[in-house]
């Protein structure tokens, strides 16, 4: 199992200098043959904390994702890994560091990158198609091709015949799939997920693995997918981001080398989550100890 | 059933109770009017066209000074939640102004727009307005910020941003505000029209005194109550309806 895996480290306590050469080496042959999708160099964080210091949220971030590369981020709670969504997607600026996405700077939000939220944000005073439609009558699609946009994608994910439905009538399965169906519909070059299926139940969420694996298959999409269930990861990416607890830095990153499509139970996956968490349990205890003994 | 059968009940002891005090003649029909006499005004007012011009004069009014003060709220509120600075002061303000009965307006109005229509609109906007911004400022505030961000990633901007998203989404919060100014428009409007030959409902109330016509003073109290129950009824309670079906049983707590 282990042997099928290729792990790389970047080691702790480094100089920052060091630590960016390192992780400039991790670049996979392939990742660099072709320019890289998105491209994350050295991006930190900091705010101002309750006391008057700057808290560091993030530091020196360094990140490729290949075109049509499914990447997957795990870290504990507090590492800022729903942040970097953010900031890759545009809608918060990093204190210090770039994102690129196609060798072009982001600036800021934009239909071409486009992030399904922890909470989804859907729109409750639309319908189903109504939602799935926003992105493009901002983008002043016609009616005809917003429509059959809407369609397709809804098709996409098994919701066709709840179309006319409010949000609210929907459970949180569907909820997840007009979501995904929200996004595609962009035809986004990069399509970004924060933790989109921790609120669900086991059974809902191994459908959807199986769906957005398919869609993923079939589009070709660039998918960036923050998560902290390791079995997720395992399931689901290309290749295996852990990040360390506050200040959220890049600890390893596993390369995922398992055939498709994969299922959670299969013991391959099973093994690679395990060597993923053994990475991501000290990170874990740090946020545990954080949350018990907050001033120590 | 059982609602509509207590309400009939309801309102025929109290006909029943009315006519029996009429009828004894305890007191002058000048002062308390029977129902035949107060039913014979209400029609004679109908026949002769003069209600129906009052409610129109009073509706387009209404309509006017509503409209202006949903407009003006709405841009207003959203002003104020979005500056600490102004939600502090000018927030602080508009607060301690909505204790001041609308009325209070009037001497300021005729002053400044002498005895006209434009004294009466605003008298209207000021008691309604109040109402308006407040709850479209706490509305922007409690609306989930994730439907902004949403907005945003999905190509909204400026004005798209908020007529397609912050609008919508501050709607359920900011209904009972909207209700609320408009009973107080209502108000407003018919306090406003008494003061002078205003055409309106309010002018025909203040006629009923001078002609000491008791019946038709009470034809036209009934007249604003029916007319504000029914608009609460037909664009209010319609809204809420619409509001609950697309966002479920609590809107306010999604």
């Amino acid at each position: 199992m282990i042997s099928s895996s290729k792990s790389l480290t970047a080691n702790e306590g480094q100089s920052r200098g060091d630590r960016l050469k390192s992780n400039l080496a991790l670049v996979r042959p392939e990742a660099t043959a072709a320019e890289p999708k998105v491209w994350v160099r050295d991006v930190s964080l900091s705010y101002p904390s309750s006391n008057g210091d700057r808290l560091l949220a993030l530091d020196g971030i360094e990140l490729n994702v290949r075109a049509g590369e499914f990447l997957c981020i795990v870290g504990p709670s507090g590492c800022g890994k729903s942040t970097l969504l953010h900031i890759i997607t545009g809608l918060h600026r990093p204190t210090s560091g770039s994102v690129r996405v196609d060798d072009k700077i982001v600036d800021g939000p934009s239909p071409s990158r486009i992030l399904i939220f922890q909470e989804l944000g859907l729109f409750p005073w639309l319908t189903v198609t109504e939602n799935v439609e926003f992105g493009l009558k901002m983008a002043s699609l016609s009616h005809k091709e917003r429509e059959e946009r809407a369609a397709h994608y809804l098709r996409m994910v098994h919701l066709l015949q709840f179309r006319d439905s409010y949000i609210h009538q929907l459970s949180g399965g569907m909820r997840q799939r007009v979501a995904l169906a929200r996004a595609l519909a962009m035809e986004p070059d990069v399509l970004l997920m924060d933790e989109p299926f921790a609120a669900l139940d086991a059974q809902t969420r191994d459908l959807l693995h199986d769906e957005l694996e398919r869609i993923w298959a079939e589009t070709g999409r660039t998918v960036v997918f923050v998560t902290h269930n390791v079995r997720e990861a395992a399931r689901l990416g290309d290749r295996v981001i852990v990040m360390t607890f506050r200040p959220g830095r890049i600890k390893r990153e596993f390369l995922v080398d398992l055939p498709r499509p994969r299922q959670i139970e299969d013991s391959s996956v099973a093994g690679m989550a395990r060597d993923i968490l053994e990475e991501l349990r000290t990170e874990i205890n740090k946020s545990l100890e954080q949350e018990y003994h907050p001033h120590s | 059933m059982k609602l509509a059968f207590r309400q009939l009940i309801f309102y025929a002891l109290l006909l029943a109770v009315w006519i029996v005090v009429a009828r004894l003649r305890i007191w002058p029909p000048y002062m308390v009017p029977s129902p035949q006499g107060v039913f014979e005004s209400l029609r004679t007012g109908f026949v002769d066209h003069s209600f129906w011009i009052a409610i129109g004069v009073s509706l387009k009014r209404i309509a006017i000074g509503y409209s202006l003060s949903v407009a003006i709220g709405v841009a207003l509120g959203l002003l104020l939640a979005s500056s600490e600075f102004l939600e502090q002061t000018l927030g602080g303000l508009m607060v301690s102004l909505q204790s001041l009965p609308s009325i209070c307006w009037l001497p300021m109005a005729v002053l400044w727009f002498g005895l006209s229509d434009k004294a009466i609109l605003f008298v209207v906007v000021l008691g309604s307005v109040l109402s308006v911004t407040i709850s479209m400022e706490a509305g922007r505030k409690q609306m989930p910020k994730i439907y902004a961000l949403a907005g945003r990633n999905l190509g909204a901007n400026g004005l798209k941003l908020f007529f397609y998203v912050l609008f919508p989404a501050s709607l359920p919060y900011l209904v009972s505000g909207l209700k609320q100014g408009w009973a107080f428009a209502w108000r407003s409007l018919i306090a406003g029209e008494m003061i002078f030959v205003s055409l309106g409902l309010g002018q025909l109330l203040m006629m009923g005194r001078d002609l000491n016509d008791m019946s038709q003073v009470v034809a036209v109290m009934i007249l604003i109550v029916a007319i504000g129950y029914i608009v609460d009824g037909l664009i209010f309670k319609t809204m809420e309806r619409r509001l609950q079906d697309k966002w479920g049983l609590s809107p306010a707590t999604q």
